[in-house]
């Protein structure tokens, strides 16, 4: 019986940890989103090469193609430091959530994009969004007659694709094509939303030509959307834990009253609670990832418990940090707010935590027959 | 990550399973009341088998096994599955003991730890008083020399079965000029000494018997100085070791109360619908299953912590803390699906499971203030967890 990160584990957390602490300072986050701006992805090309060199591309694409054929525990690991660090990265669509489709469909094409993810030059944008909400009549279909095959319609909010260079698209809860990202007819729009670190867009398609469309596909999808929940809750806990920290360091430096903050116990609560929070959640994130690696029965409801679980205690984290800081949090210069904004934006990208709740019920066979 | 247990388990398992099959008795064994001779037999027979007092040497009446928490685990596993009580939940076994294993003399062990053990003698814990409860160590019972005795002096309160106890672990002051942590030591008191009175203290659930609380007079009360344990004025020390005891005896079952509820809000219907039909109920139980499996993996990462014997820091902290107030939020929505039945008790026409919701939530109050309120354990994870100054102290009028 060993509840807890493995030797290995903990080695990966300290590199990743390490790395970006050393090449990604929050003034890196920075300069990204004044160089991104509104028209192009704020995803640092420059850095994912570099984390694809020490295998987190990769992590959890099979050998045979070149990865590192890790666990999604591991993935969890580096999900975490990400949300930590606020790093722009493709991490959740490229390495994450593409991945665990394109191994479950197989094949030449799927292994090709395995390969690619594994080395660092293929990044895989995924459209998921209308597979749980419907907003705007978004959705992209397949045109009528066999032979013909192009796709229409829209997908919004649809992950890393902006500047992707190949695209998973969920046409609905069983069919996935894969698309090239510049296939004629297709047209990208990036969603600036409030976070300046992830990378959101609308596909237009009209009439495009998909590399290929699998059809019976729903336990690839399932499993994508299981892995990417998890994945997504890690990146918000690990936001959580570096809002915490700042608020923590601060509260030990900043003075009033001839006393340092945290030393009132208005102050020393709201540090408490937070860390009340982010301490359980984590030991219930561990066990959802080793769900899914093991247990499968429990995977698809443990997921969604994950992600609602760790939205709702970051919305809350997010908050009671900025008010510790009191003004000064609420400043730019400050940068608390990227995390602020990425737990923020990431609350409702994989379905929202009422949406969640409701499915957990749903899969647990709560919800009596009307 | 590895949630299976190593093989030797399993025959251990095997074993306390078949000691169950044999030996489960057949009526209810009420472990807090009174000093049923069933009771004394029941635990007896669990010392001998090595499933109660399994760590404490054989010469204090133990059964003397090598501590093994995974040993723990897995016959309070059984013992829970079989509803039978593995020993008994009082503060003698869980509070005493290990204090008196600590720090208690040669002679105190051997009197007083088998006794203890087998339920023969209760024990009461004579700690809080009404001017010291969060701030403890301000306590004003006073035990003052002459002769070989000490003569006690004053007031203790929330002394949970006082009226059942042979026995009391009291910290009272004998050393009044010693600076406040210094001046206090930790006595063994008989209950039967003249002089102490105690009166019953009602609860707000109402539940004497069982749960009784009470205070407890305490005047010219005369008591040997050799019942001290450890040394004169090393009570608080000696009495910190004790409570940490307690708090880490406070593991809720989180997800046995939620299972509980979830049965509930299927069966109790409103309006022809079963609550659990209701997205705004069933919304509320699946946040909080949430957080169940929450404490629950985190217990487990505990007892991880617990066996390669390393500290678990700050998160182990949090468990008193957020354990207590779940089981009230637990219990809140048991309530809520009740509706207007949800506040019958005592027995009443139309009241679901003989009140046990409200009984729950009340006690679960309780259990929020006792063993260190919130206000403290936060106090605590913020200080001791994230390292935050504690409040300095006001200046002397």
């Amino acid at each position: 019986m060993d509840f807890g990160l493995s030797e290995d584990q903990l080695l990966l957390e300290q590199t990743v940890r390490g790395f970006l602490a050393d090449q990604v300072a929050i003034e890196r986050v920075r300069d990204q989103r004044q160089k991104a701006g509104s028209k192009s992805c704020p995803n640092d090309r420059a850095i994912w090469s570099q984390l694809a060199e020490l295998g987190i591309a990769g992590i959890v694409v099979p050998e045979e193609q070149g990865g590192s054929g890790l666990g999604l525990l591991d993935a969890v690991i580096v999900s975490q430091a990400l949300g930590h660090a606020v790093t722009p990265t493709p991490f959740l669509a490229t390495a994450v959530m593409a991945p665990t489709a394109l191994e479950a469909v197989g094949g030449k094409l799927a292994e090709d994009w395995l390969a690619g993810i594994a080395s660092g030059e293929l990044v895989v944008g995924v459209a998921v969004t209308e597979l749980f909400s419907v907003r705007e009549d978004a959705g992209v279909r397949l045109r009528p007659g066999r032979q013909d095959g192009k796709l229409d319609g829209k997908a919004i909010m649809a992950l890393d694709a902006f500047g992707a260079d190949r695209l998973l698209v969920a046409l609905d809860a069983t069919t996935l094509a894969l698309v090239d990202a510049s296939a004629p007819g297709l047209e990208k729009t990036r969603l600036l939303t409030v976070d300046a670190t992830r990378c959101t867009a609308e596909l237009s398609f009209d009439g495009v030509d998909p590399l290929a469309v699998f059809e019976g596909a729903g336990a690839a999808i399932a499993r994508m959307l299981e892995a990417g929940r998890i994945a997504l809750a890690a990146d918000t806990l690990g936001a959580c834990e570096s809002m915490v920290e700042q608020a923590v360091a601060y509260a030990k430096d900043r003075k009033q009253f001839d006393r340092v903050i945290g030393s009132f116990q208005a102050v020393k609560h709201m540090c408490a609670e937070m860390i009340a929070e982010v301490e359980p959640a984590r030991s219930l994130l561990w066990y959802a990832a080793h769900a899914f690696d093991g247990v499968p029965d429990e995977s698809p409801w443990m997921s969604c418990h994950a992600l609602a679980h760790i939205a709702e205690i970051g919305r809350e984290i997010a908050s009671v940090s900025t008010q510790v800081h009191g003004g000064i949090g609420w400043t730019d210069e400050q940068n608390l707010h990227f995390w602020f904004k990425r737990i923020a934006n990431a609350r409702h990208l994989l379905g929202g935590p009422e949406l969640l709740r409701a499915r957990a019920a749903d899969l647990q066979g709560l919800v009596p027959a009307a | 990550m590895d949630l299976e247990f190593d093989a030797r388990y399993d025959a251990f398992r095997e074993q306390v399973r078949e000691f169950l099959a044999h030996n489960k008795p057949g009526g209810a064994i009420g472990m807090a009341e009174g000093r049923a001779e069933h009771r004394i037999q029941w635990l007896s027979l669990l010392i001998e088998h090595g499933y109660w007092a399994r760590t404490i040497p054989k010469e204090y009446g133990g059964y003397g096994a090598e501590p093994d928490l995974l040993e723990t685990v897995i016959m309070d596993e059984e013992f829970n599955k079989a509803g039978v009580p593995r020993g008994m939940m009082a503060q003698g076994p869980s509070m005493l003991v290990p204090t008196l294993l600590t720090h208690g003399s040669e002679e105190q062990r051997e009197r007083w730890i088998a006794p203890t053990m087998r339920g023969e003698v209760m024990w009461c814990q004579g700690y809080s008083e009404p001017g010291s409860g969060s701030d403890l160590a301000s306590l004003q019972t006073a035990a003052r020399e002459d002769g070989d005795d000490f003569l006690i002096n004053g007031q203790k309160i929330w002394t949970s079965g006082a009226d059942q106890s042979d026995m009391c672990f009291i910290l009272v002051r004998t050393e009044p000029d010693a600076k406040k942590h210094e001046g206090i030591s930790y006595i063994l008191l008989p209950m039967d000494t003249p002089g102490i009175e105690v009166q019953p203290l009602r609860t707000m659930s109402g539940d004497i018997g069982d749960n009784s609380f009470n205070q407890v007079l305490f005047s010219d009360v005369r008591v040997p100085k050799a019942n001290v344990v450890g040394a004169r004025g090393e009570g608080w020390k000696i009495a910190n070791t004790t409570l940490k005891h307690e708090r880490s005896s406070l593991n809720a079952n989180a997800e046995g109360t939620w299972m509980r509820l979830a049965r509930l809000m299927k069966k109790e219907t409103i309006n022809g619908v079963p609550a659990i039909a209701s997205p705004v109920y069933r919304d509320r139980l699946m946040r909080l299953q949430a957080r169940a499996l929450s404490m629950k993996h985190h217990g487990m990462r505990m007892l991880t912590c617990n066996l390669k014997g390393e500290s678990s820091g700050v998160a182990g902290l949090i468990v008193k803390l957020q354990n207590c107030q779940l089981s009230f939020d637990m219990s809140a929505l048991a309530i809520d699906v009740m509706g207007e039945l949800g506040a019958l008790y005592d027995h009443t026409k139309y009241e679901r499971e003989r009140g046990y919701w409200q009984a729950h939530s009340m006690f679960s109050l309780g259990l929020i203030i006792g063993g260190g309120t919130a206000q403290i354990q936060k106090n605590i994870i913020a200080e001791r967890g994230l390292g935050l100054p504690r409040e300095p102290k006001p200046a002397k009028a």
